[in-house]
């Protein structure tokens, strides 16, 4: 009966497909390798894989990654604070992909923002724990016998169980042969490939292997982040953190902002910023707001890295049978970096199996996607720009602080100041979307109320001051 | 349901949609069983059981229709719900998005045809 079904859906596909296709396309037998098994990967095998089935296409995906998710510390991991936004967690559970409680370390319910003027916990605007706190890998160093299993290794999972096949071989080259891309092993063998997909991050040595490649090989500008995992007991984290992640504005220098993940036994600290050093990060450690609400002195550092992230897209991430996705190519500023990875990642799928994999088709039809984040992620740099400047200005700060606090403590309050904090810690939302919620009037109107208040306030002390010396 | 839990627990005959109210969004089960009943003319019946991985209540996203059935938790059960903004978003970036939910939608037509078949076959 299923299988009757999904052959309407694939000839209702084809039909549509048939005629659609620019230049090069997938035929049955056809072979692609997809370098890096993270998210990006596995969603890519996982989309392209179903698809190709809807309209009976015969093709075999090979993923490359030497890493085992099954091992803990940096041997299996993929650097990373580690959530996963609640429009993700939707998206997937509407496309029939639902986390399991052994992926999911913690459910997280609210956001704490902490400044020097004082802290706000803002509850998730739908009342719902929809915002999964995980590990990319198999945990930190001294994870010990973990009951928990690893994202990326769950995504990776869904991708053999449709068929897809993960090589544990190191990659030593590529070399582009009439059109074709042909890896390179340690060995001296070479396989040759109809469709490169590249989802290697920016921390791999992969991406220097792709001169003369057919799409632009200049890097995406990148800067390096600092995640830290603490070890505690799982009670001591509940009692200290609660369900809920902890960000943190402070007037550091160089510090675009930093964040604390309950995970289990684990709590860990990301820090973002410029040219991020020990020196930062011990004053961020240190800086009495965080020790007030994580003192470290206990809790020992067991795991850390120094990973970079994707901070500009590529102008061109695909060519002639090549495309990059997620990190690799376009993701999103700062935030749900895993999100962007699936929306870059179905979009090259679909385009491969309906479009074609020619230059043309991944212009037509995935860099449109790739553009949307690309486009937004400018409108983000306003943003967190904007950010910089109550970081900077303590009364702004203050401002920050009462709206978001009184709309917390009233109900029937439009969360103006709140969605808006919620959506940009999150990324939730787009920043397009933040930036409209900025430009509402109802936004603009508490905004200049809480703004003249102190003026107001010190105009009637003044006028009582008056009346009293008169 | 604690540790690692996304979405909202339901106790056992714990009401999580009812039959009238406006709807704005859809759910899905993730663990746990739940019962989909409706109120017409022969009073209350049952019409289905849903398990991990099923959704409901999607005619809401689609439709500014009232709920068209009540879905109460059987036993104690864990539901996450996806809103209809957030869906029809989506949607218009990657329209393959709905064929998920088409697939599923056309199933339930299918089963409703086979009883309707069913039953005018009894009644004739």
């Amino acid at each position: 009966m299923a299988s009757t079904r999904q052959s309407y859906v694939g000839e209702a596909f084809s039909t549509v497909s048939g005629d659609d296709r620019q230049g090069i396309s997938l035929e049955d037998g056809s072979r692609i390798a997809v370098v890096g098994g993270g998210p990006a990967g596995s969603f890519f095998s996982y989309f392209l894989l179903k698809m190709a089935r809807t309209i009976d296409l015969d093709v075999a995906v090979d993923i490359f990654d030497p890493r085992s998710f099954s091992n803990c510390g940096p041997a299996g991991c993929n650097h990373c604070g580690g959530i996963v936004s609640e429009t993700l967690i939707q998206i997937l559970a509407a496309e029939g992909i639902n986390l399991p409680r052994s992926v999911v370390q913690r459910g997280i319910e609210s956001y704490v923002v902490h400044m020097d003027v004082g802290s706000v916990a803002i509850e998730s605007l739908s009342g719902e724990m929809r915002i999964a706190a995980l590990y990319r890998g198999n945990g930190p160093r001294e994870g010990g016998e973990s009951s928990w299993e690893s994202f990326d290794g769950y995504l990776q999972n869904m991708t053999t169980d449709m068929g897809a096949k993960v090589v544990r071989q190191l990659i030593t080259g590529v070399d582009w042969r009439d059109g074709y891309p042909w890896l390179q092993f340690a060995d001296h063998s070479e396989t040759r490939y109809d469709l490169l997909a590249v989802a290697s991050g920016v921390n791999s040595n992969f991406i220097n292997m792709l001169d003369g490649s057919p799409a632009t090989v200049k890097p995406p500008r990148t800067t390096r982040t600092f995640v830290c995992e603490f070890k505690s007991s799982q009670a001591e984290l509940m009692e200290i953190l609660g369900n809920a992640v902890h960000v943190f504005l402070l007037a550091i220098p160089r510090l675009e902002f930093a964040a604390i993940i309950p995970k289990g036994d684990f709590a860990t600290v990301v820090m973002v910023g410029e040219d991020l050093d020990q020196e930062l990060v011990h004053e961020f450690l240190n800086d009495p707001v965080v020790r007030a609400c994580f003192p470290t002195d206990t809790t020992p550092c067991v795991c850390s890295c120094a990973p970079l992230i994707n901070l500009k897209a590529r102008s061109r991430p695909y060519g002639d049978r090549l495309v990059m996705i997620g990190d690799s190519g376009v993701t999103r500023l700062y935030k749900d970096g895993i999100g962007a990875a699936f929306r870059t990642a179905k979009a090259a799928a679909s385009t491969a199996v309906f479009q074609g994999i020619s230059e043309q088709a991944f212009e037509s039809r995935f860099w449109p996607a790739c553009r949307r984040i690309s486009n937004d992620n400018a409108i983000g740099a306003v943003m967190f720009a904007s950010t910089g400047l109550f970081k900077r200005f303590r009364f702004l700060r203050r401002i920050m602080y009462s709206m978001a606090a009184r709309e917390q403590q009233k109900a029937n309050r439009k969360p103006h100041m709140s969605s808006m904090l919620w959506n940009m810690f999150t990324g939730s939302a787009p920043y397009t979307e933040i930036l409209l919620d900025a430009m509402h009037p109802g936004f603009i109107g508490h905004f200049g109320w809480n703004l003249l208040n102190p003026i107001r306030t010190k105009v009637k002390q003044k006028k009582v001051e008056l009346k009293k010396a008169e | 349901m604690g540790k690692g839990a996304l979405g909202t627990v339901f106790k056992d005959g714990e009401f999580i949609i009812r039959q009238g109210e406006q709807g704005n969004c859809m759910y899905v089960v993730q663990r746990g069983k739940v019962e989909v009943r409706q109120h017409g003319d022969g009073g209350e019946q049952h019409l289905a059981y849903l398990k991990p991985g099923d959704f409901f209540g999607e005619m809401a996203v689609f439709e500014k229709e009232a709920r068209s059935a009540s879905v109460k938790a059987v036993g104690e059960s864990l539901v996450l719900k996806v809103d209809k903004k957030t869906l029809l978003r989506r949607i218009t970036e990657d329209p393959l998005l709905a064929v998920n939910l088409l697939q599923v939608m056309s199933h339930r037509i299918r089963d409703l045809n086979e009883l309707m078949a069913h039953y005018q076959s009894g009644s004739e």
